[in-house]
């Protein structure tokens, strides 16, 4: 009887036990993350785990509406110059040193002038910060800059701890400290990355998992394998090809949507002498090439019906997609006849792009679409980092590359397409567009900003520096005992609301 | 012996120094800027020459290749471009990793390929000898690839027996870490269990219609003995030779076989480098694998001399 007994309450304390079990997560990721700072980092994946490590001044909801995170309020002064943000109260930093105005001031000052800092462009409009009070923050800006809200609420804005900053310095990397969910545990390059939950974190009552484990793995094929075989529990970028065996496997989640990115062909306009050929010079080559494409058949035979097609920097279901100029359909005639009236038969073409199998299967068929509207395309297939340089250094006629997108419409046109954009690989230059997209970055009206970015769009459909082609999803696969997982056109894993069932 | 080795490493010093020079010459031949590729997406010029000039990219070709060299005979190996850690640290976290996948795939191709072979000699043109010499061929144009992701299929996910993939360090978990390396050690050890059982096979004919094998089997010597004590240890001396060529297939196996089951040792960390242009990690482990692969054909030579008492006593 006492064994009986003694079995029996040892059963009801292992079942009262159950719920405190440690939910772990394991996140399989494509590519490694880089340096772990978000001073420094410049991978996309590496936002990912910041996500989880590092929260921000303010975060982007899945309708891309900014929406308070560390700041909980904040408005522009009249001409636009400076804004004021409020600071979220009793806020911890992972070390247990508080988060107040004067970590701000510090981590955005660093930003700004850490000499290995990659967040200066995207803070070039600040002139200077300052605490206002000790939950209140400044921003003075040397001209108005709108988009300096989506900057901070990315990396520009994570909020680190400047104890562990000052004493790590350009090494805070090896150990970030910061006032996300989860704090950092181990790093072993090309392996993992851990984190542990907060337990002091401001929105813990929203945490459920205990640990999360970062693994990088970049066959697609294998990430998805390791998934159903249980080794993980969630993938990122799944393969386009493997969505639909995913979608038909009852024990896996599927989850998908269209990011604010762009998949486009950079075309030298004016970018050293290689510009110098009739597809640079004369626009109308460029809209017949474009014409000829069949952007519906790419996405069905590429990406199985997971991307959209486009012709602007934004996807067509962006507010800031021109519907005047809707996505083109394929018109071989009209292209046809836009060659000819440019005076050639057959317009040779040498197209750089990356050598993945999906970039290469995509502009294999982009080649024979066009072919029948008279361009020889010759496809040089190049890997990621030389494909960049030769861009860059406009060592090319056409170069297909791909753009992850930002939340503020700024992001994906203003560098690529202004006279002295930091990206205009194109060289394109055109004062009316210039003067355009800047005075859409000064406005704080969407409507006033809408406009311009409708009227840019016009001229660049027009003299199409960059052929969009269209605008791939974002796709995880989940086990379906984890709930929760929203996703987001940033691509992005947010952990808040994230639960792990048995 | 001894003036044997020092002799032997002495030679060494020249190679490493030819291949060093390889190594950094080749680098600044690929096309591809390391900086670009460091600086992301926004290309920040005022970063880029920062860059440029904290990694001295700007200094002379022979200039970089002197500082780098003077640097790495202090036993500094530089800095990753990508993750800021000492090249050193990853060399030394990365090593064990595939030090102990070598050591497995290279006791799954012995413990398959030098029975099959010695079986097939002595069967030869039996039915054992046809189909061990089937198994060697398919085991040697099955690529690795094609093989680790039809393991994984089968075994991790239809079976679940095994995990697809990861790395537990041996001494922190040995039999996890082991489960987690038998697949790929069976697959890189696959491709060198066919080698060695076609070595061992034609070195066992070979010595097999030897005379003295004749002379034995006349005194009356039990098969068994004929064949283990007296063929297989002369035929054993050209596969001790051919166990460190292996070592240097093993290195480039593993950097596919590494890639597949995303295990986080050497193969895994040049290739990554090689796409990031990470120059400093690149010149690291091709100057850690350089060094790797003269000491295994030291060892391997050294061993051959111990084994061989004609060659000791000509030293």
């Amino acid at each position: 009887m006492k064994t009986a007994n003694f079995a029996t309450s040892l059963l009801a304390s292992a079942l009262i036990a159950l719920p405190a079990f440690a939910a772990e997560l394991k996140i399989g990721l494509q590519d490694d993350a880089d340096v772990l700072d978000p001073a420094q980092s410049r991978t996309f994946v590496g936002r990912i785990v910041y996500t989880a490590m590092c929260d921000k001044l303010v975060d982007v909801t899945p309708d891309l509406k900014i929406v308070p995170q560390l700041a909980t309020a904040w408005n522009w002064s009249g001409d636009g110059k400076v804004l004021t943000m409020k600071l979220r109260e009793g806020v911890k930093f992972h070390d247990e040193t508080p988060l107040n105005a004067e970590a701000v001031v510090a981590t955005i000052e660093r930003n700004m002038t850490l000499p290995e800092s990659r967040r200066k462009s995207e803070l070039a409009s600040v002139e200077k910060v300052e605490a206002a009070a000790p939950y209140e923050v400044k921003f003075t800006l040397k001209s108005p800059d709108v988009t300096l809200l989506a900057q901070l609420s990315d990396r520009a804005g994570m909020i680190v701890s400047p104890k562990a900053a000052k004493e790590l310095g350009a090494n805070f990397g090896s150990h970030p400290v910061c006032a996300g969910p989860f704090k950092f545990v181990e790093r072993v390059q090309q392996d993992r990355i851990v984190l542990e939950k907060f337990g002091d974190y401001w929105n813990k009552d929203h945490i459920f998992i205990d640990k999360v484990t970062y693994l990088p793995i970049p066959d697609t094929t294998v990430r998805l394998a390791n998934l159903r075989s249980g080794d993980l529990d969630m993938i990122e970028r799944l393969a386009a090809t493997d969505a639909a065996s995913v979608k038909e496997d009852a024990s896996l989640t599927y989850a998908d949507v269209v990011n604010i990115g762009y998949m486009a062909l950079y075309a030298n306009i004016a970018n050293g002498p290689r510009a110098d050929n009739p597809f640079g010079k004369d626009k109308r080559l460029r809209q017949a090439f474009s014409l000829a494409i069949d952007r519906d058949a790419l996405n069905q035979i590429v990406y199985e019906g997971t991307a959209v097609g486009g012709n602007q920097p934004f996807p067509p279901n962006s507010p800031w997609f021109s519907k005047d100029i809707p996505v083109p359909a394929r018109d071989l005639d009209k292209a046809k006849a836009l060659v000819k009236e440019a005076g050639f038969d057959r317009v040779p073409v040498e197209m750089q792009i990356p050598n993945n199998p999906v970039a290469a299967q995509m502009m294999q068929i982009v080649q024979s679409m066009v072919a029948e509207a008279g361009f020889d395309v010759s496809l040089k297939s190049t890997e990621f980092a030389t494909l960049l340089s030769e861009q860059t250094a406009g060592n090319y006629q056409l170069s297909r590359s791909d753009w992850s997108g930002r939340v503020d419409p700024d992001g994906n046109i203003h560098q690529f397409i202004t006279c002295k954009g930091g990206i205009n690989d194109t060289k394109y230059c055109n004062p009316e567009v210039d003067k355009l997209l800047n005075e859409a970055r000064a406005s704080t009206d969407d409507a006033v900003r809408k406009q311009k970015y409708d009227a840019a769009a016009v001229i660049l459909n027009d003299d199409m520096p960059i052929i969009y082609l269209g605008h791939q999803s974002w796709i995880w696969a989940l086990h379906k005992n984890i709930t929760g997982f929203i996703p987001s056109p940033d691509g992005m894993i947010r952990l808040a609301g994230v639960k792990k069932a048995g | 012996m001894y003036t044997y080795i020092a002799k032997r490493l002495l030679v060494a010093i020249p190679t490493l120094l030819i291949i060093s020079v390889f190594v950094f010459s080749l680098q600044k031949l690929l096309p591809g800027d390391p900086i670009l590729a460091m600086a992301g997406e926004e290309r920040d010029p005022e970063v880029i020459e920062y860059l440029r000039e904290k990694y001295r990219l700007n200094d002379p070709v022979p200039y970089q290749y002197v500082s780098w060299l003077g640097s790495v005979l202090k036993g500094d190996l530089g800095i990753s471009l990508r993750t800021n850690q000492p090249v050193l640290e990853l060399v030394a976290e990365k090593l064990p990793v595939t030090i102990q996948l070598a050591i497995m795939s290279m006791i799954f191709a012995f413990v398959i390929g030098v029975p099959m072979g010695i079986l097939a000699a002595v069967k030869k043109n039996t039915v054992f000898d046809y189909l061990a010499n089937l198994i060697a061929l398919s085991g040697l144009s099955i690529p690795n690839f094609w093989l680790g992701i039809m393991l994984i299929l089968l075994v991790s996910v239809k079976l679940g027996w095994l995990p697809a993939s990861g790395y537990e360090p041996f001494f922190s978990n040995p039999l996890r870490s082991i489960e987690t390396m038998l697949m790929p050690s069976f697959v890189l050890g696959n491709a060198l269990a066919a080698t060695l059982m076609r070595h061992t096979r034609s070195a066992m004919l070979s010595v097999l219609s030897a005379d003295y094998i004749r002379t034995a089997r006349a005194k009356g010597l039990s098969e068994r003995s004929v064949v283990l004590e007296h063929s297989f240890r002369n035929a054993v001396l050209p596969i001790v030779t051919l166990s460190a060529l292996l070592f240097g297939e093993l290195l480039a196996g593993a950097v596919l076989t590494e890639q597949i089951f995303t295990i986080p040792g050497f193969g895994k960390l040049i290739v990554d480098a090689v796409f990031n242009r990470d120059y400093a990690v690149v010149q690291g482990v091709v100057l850690c694998t350089a060094i790797g692969f003269i000491l295994m054909n030291l060892l391997a030579d050294i061993v051959y001399v111990l084994l061989n008492p004609r060659i000791r006593a000509a030293l």
